[in-house]
């Protein structure tokens, strides 16, 4: 082919284009949506109650992710520190993933259990009130604000068709179960449960 | 633990990694050689045929590549090709290397152990109070306590609000080396009731007596009043002298040391709080995270800190 006919034909341009940047995608990515190691959940792997997702959207608000990361990487440095390295599995029912890229703070994917709730409280309303040298920001308005829960069943039902097992009776309760409470409790159900399932098998 | 690739593509979709990438490298290989032949021998009239883009009356010539660079490029496939045959790349070949990132993970965790476990063999040898006195023991403890307890325990050891401090030798559950060892392992989980039901006249009275039982500034006649109330309803768990009970985790009162005193909180606002809502701590179990051999050092290390006045 003539390189002219290319250059000259920017639609032609542009689908050759596309063609060629697929490739590592569908190479890469495309057979993951097959393989039963991403696609079936771990044993034991639970959907967050509403709750804790009421709490994981909460993280999502207040833009943990941008200094956390989600993710433990199978080096040595990284599993004595956190724990066992995350797998596909644990993550089949994450709608968006959180697995961040960046760690300004420590990775939380296995922070579930590790520290008391009256901790994350404390540290919450004021990193520096339990860790001096933190450069956390504070998030007081955890504290003050609380969940009307109007828009936790859509969200379930959202997840659900999207794979996620939740029972219609789950869906059904998810407002009672909510209505009025703190979003710091939100919050830290959330994050008590994070990498829970796999946390033992060391 | 799960493998980290887990089960292997099907063949279906091993086979269609395999076509893409090396279709992709022969392709690119092809182009690349399909582009290098181009004609810049001068015409019988000494004219070089150009691309045809002129500015300023400079043509462009249409020549290959450099020769370096060509090579470059020919150099990536071959590299391309000898990493494929040496690492897992083409769907489930897995490479002659036999290299995996779960095998570099074990690997690297044995060489680790290979290194550490006799250190830690040996100090799980040593009986606590004379490992507390070891000094280079205490240097690893106290890394191990620096990176696992000083996030609420402080880099001092010296607690906060609602949690211990472990440098004053008032023990909650207990300061002899088993004690702490089984804090260690286990994790503790205190739990004080909520004492609303008695009323605020009551929980006043209560609070007088238990700031007198320090020898704090109290109120005489409430105080007196609290006494009955708090042998019925505290002496169970705080035991009738106030001293405490180290298998429950209930506190001393008698000691003037406050778990949960807010930093210029007054003691009777604390006590008033404390009796209202109860209080609940928790201490997670640290065996899992750090193992029985780490939390032998720690133990040493807590134990070491009353040594250090």
């Amino acid at each position: 082919m003539k390189h002219e006919i290319v250059e000259k034909n920017v639609g032609l341009l542009a689908v050759l284009i596309l063609v060629v940047i697929s490739f590592g995608g569908l190479a890469e990515i495309v057979p993951l949506f097959f393989q039963k190691q991403t696609t079936e959940p771990v044993e034991g792997l639970e959907p967050l109650t509403a709750l804790e997702l009421e709490g994981r959207d909460i993280y999502r608000r207040e833009g943990c992710v941008g200094c956390h990361s989600q993710m433990v990487r199978p080096f040595r440095a990284e599993t004595e520190r956190y724990g066992p390295y995350s797998v596909a599995g644990e993550q089949v029912y994450e709608y968006n993933f959180l697995w961040g890229s960046k760690r300004t703070g420590p990775d939380l994917a296995r922070v579930g259990g590790r520290y008391s709730d009256d901790w994350h409280r404390a540290h919450m309303y004021n990193p520096r009130d339990v860790v001096p040298e933190s450069i956390m920001p504070a998030y007081p308005w955890l504290f003050e604000n609380t969940i009307d829960g109007e828009d936790t069943p859509a969200k379930m039902s959202t997840l659900k068709s999207l794979g996620v097992p939740y029972t219609d009776e789950q869906i059904d309760n998810a407002t009672a179960e909510v209505r009025g409470t703190q979003e710091i409790t939100a919050l830290i159900a959330y994050l008590q449960q994070l990498g829970t399932v796999l946390k033992d098998n060391r | 633990m799960n493998n980290l690739w887990g089960d292997s593509l099907s063949s279906f979709w091993s086979a269609w990694i395999i076509v893409i990438t090396l279709g992709t490298i022969a392709i690119s290989a092809w182009l690349l050689f399909a582009n290098r032949k181009t004609d810049k021998t001068p015409d019988s009239e000494g004219n070089v045929e150009t691309t045809g883009h002129a500015a300023d009356e400079i043509e462009e010539y249409d020549n290959p590549l450099p020769k370096w660079w060509f090579q470059l490029f020919v150099g990536t496939v071959i590299f391309s090709i000898g990493y494929l045959i040496l690492y897992p790349g083409l769907g489930n070949f897995e490479g002659v290397l036999g290299w995996s990132q779960e095998g570099q993970w074990e690997k690297e965790v044995a060489q680790a152990e290979e290194r550490f476990a006799p250190i830690f063999a040996q100090y799980q040898e040593v009986p606590i109070p004379e490992l507390a006195k070891d000094q280079e023991a205490m240097q690893v403890a106290e890394r191990i306590f620096q990176n696992n307890c000083a996030v609420c325990h402080g880099s001092n050891a010296q607690g906060g609000y609602g949690f211990p401090n472990l440098t004053d030798n008032q023990w909650l559950y207990g300061g002899e080396p088993e004690n702490i060892v089984t804090t260690l392992n286990n994790g503790r989980n205190g739990l004080m009731p909520s004492w609303q039901q008695l009323g605020e006249n009551n929980i006043e009275n209560l609070t007088q007596y238990v700031l007198s039982l320090s020898g704090l500034e109290h109120d005489e006649d409430r105080a007196e009043q609290g006494e009955s109330t708090f042998m019925s309803v505290c002496a169970a768990c705080h035991t009738p002298q106030g001293t405490g009970n180290t298998a429950l985790g209930a506190p001393n009162l008698t000691n003037d040391t406050w778990l949960y005193l807010a930093p210029g909180q007054e003691v009777a606002d604390s006590i008033r709080q404390t009796l209202r809502n109860g209080r609940n701590g928790h201490m997670p179990a640290q065996a899992a995270y750090i193992g029985e051999e780490r939390v032998h050092l720690v133990a040493a290390y807590v134990y070491s800190l009353r040594f250090n006045d």
